[in-house]
């Protein structure tokens, strides 16, 4: 399985030349299967690069969203994908607790938002509301579970080979936790990414700007980091950046994270490019 | 390890901060969780409780209706939360764990989360004023 971060940051995209390194688009990750199958994870504005890298042969792609915040959707229409004559596009997604995912979708992709409607689309688009357990994916293993985020909103396990990736972009495991972690059977997305060989993991804010945004659903890095360690996560990337953060700040956050205790697993920033062999 | 759905974890977290006594139940009807306003009606702290099952449930904490006279299980609000699927509201006598006999106001409703899953149930209950409103 082959992974590749296209979109790090998080909530907006934020291009310049401050943030160069880290990359400014939104949330998006390509997890390629052996067998070439392709899974993207969120279609925040980091998709339209990957769109320009599509195979031309491709029959089948799937986007699993973790939830329909702008930030993890606002590339879904610039997917080339969705303009190829029958390329058969799964889209898949949590739904609210009164509407399908296609009617949820349907509000961003028709105008005043956007010029064209899903249904007139060249593309063979089938939308499907994510099941809350295990199932399969061009024989990829999936598990999708709700966790600690505003709104309807899950995270992913995708295994292959015995190898699991873990995509945990929005997530405050910590909310209302009165010293974290807590126990196991009490931390929001324990049982998604436990013993993760590789999870990317929100780490939007610093200890002092979490303080000021608890309940934001997203984490402070040393939260992240404890939420790493107590799944026994094997490696762990920086993602869901804040769009304030700089390059400069992002790379110190890196660093006081890993000086501040030894880490039982390998801890890596969140670079837009960066790709991952599992 | 086993973990509790996020609806569950919400759940816990913010009985955590009420006054008010609240009891959580999974949904095969383990006692999960209550806060500690619960401990002083219930007579001891969860963390020497522990998760119990229903069935242990009924033999620990004894339920009589407001007059004393016996009140089936089926009755208790929690349980036709749990298995009616449907709120439920009561006046009844319980014996905690230190074996005091209380008047207690229990409220109770299901746990429903999206996607059909039947999660558990909540209930909240206080001491009542013997013939205070119910
Ligand atoms: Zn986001
Ligand atoms: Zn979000």
């Amino acid at each position: 399985m082959d992974i590749t971060l296209w979109g790090t940051r998080g909530s907006l995209a934020a291009p310049g030349p401050e943030t160069a390194r880290y990359g400014g688009n939104t949330s998006c990750v390509e997890v390629r299967g052996a067998d070439g199958q392709l899974l993207i994870l969120d279609a925040g504005t980091g998709i339209r690069p990957l769109s320009a890298t599509l195979d031309p042969a491709l029959r089948r792609v799937d986007i699993l969203l973790t939830h329909l915040h702008m930030d993890h959707i606002q590339g879904l229409g610039f997917f080339a994908g969705l303009y190829k004559p029958g390329l058969e596009v799964h889209v898949w997604g949590p739904p609210s607790t009164t509407l399908h995912l296609r009617d949820r979708l349907a509000r961003y992709l028709s105008p005043p938002l956007f010029p064209v409607q899903m249904r007139d689309l060249p593309s063979r688009l089938t939308l499907h509301d994510v099941p809350l357990s295990d199932f399969e994916i061009e024989g990829m293993a999936v598990r999708a579970s709700l966790v600690c985020h505003p709104g309807p909103t899950v995270g992913y396990r995708i295994t292959e080979n015995g190898m699991a990736v873990v995509y945990l972009p929005d997530h405050e495991p910590a909310l209302g936790a009165r010293k974290f972690p807590e126990d196991a059977a009490w931390t929001s997305g324990f049982a998604l990414a436990e013993d993760a060989d590789l999870l990317i993991h929100d780490a939007q804010y610093t200890p002092e700007e979490y303080a000021e945004h608890v309940g934001w659903g997203h984490s402070s890095l040393p939260d992240a980091v404890a939420f790493a360690e107590k799944v026994a996560a094997k490696k762990m990337v920086t993602f869901h950046h804040d769009p304030q953060h700089d390059d400069a700040i992002l790379a110190r956050m890196v660093e006081d994270a890993r000086r501040a205790a030894k880490l039982p697993f390998t801890l890596v920033g969140g670079i837009e490019g960066a790709t991952f062999a599992l | 390890m086993a973990q509790q759905p996020i609806e569950l974890i919400l759940t816990r977290q913010w009985a955590s901060y009420l006054v008010v006594p609240v009891w959580v139940m999974g949904e095969n009807g383990h006692l999960v969780y209550y806060n500690e306003p619960a401990e002083a009606v219930l007579g001891r702290r969860f963390d020497e409780a522990g998760e119990m099952l229903a069935e242990e449930l009924a033999t620990i904490f004894q339920t009589t209706s407001e007059d004393g006279s016996r009140l089936d299980s089926e009755s208790l609000p929690i349980n036709i939360a749990l298995l009616e699927r449907r709120p439920a509201h009561l006046r009844l006598r319980i014996r905690g764990l230190d074996g005091e006999w209380r008047l207690v106001d229990a409220s109770a409703f299901p746990i429903e989360g999206q996607g059909g899953r039947h999660l558990g149930a909540v209930a909240i209950f206080w001491e009542a004023e013997p013939g205070g409103v119910g």
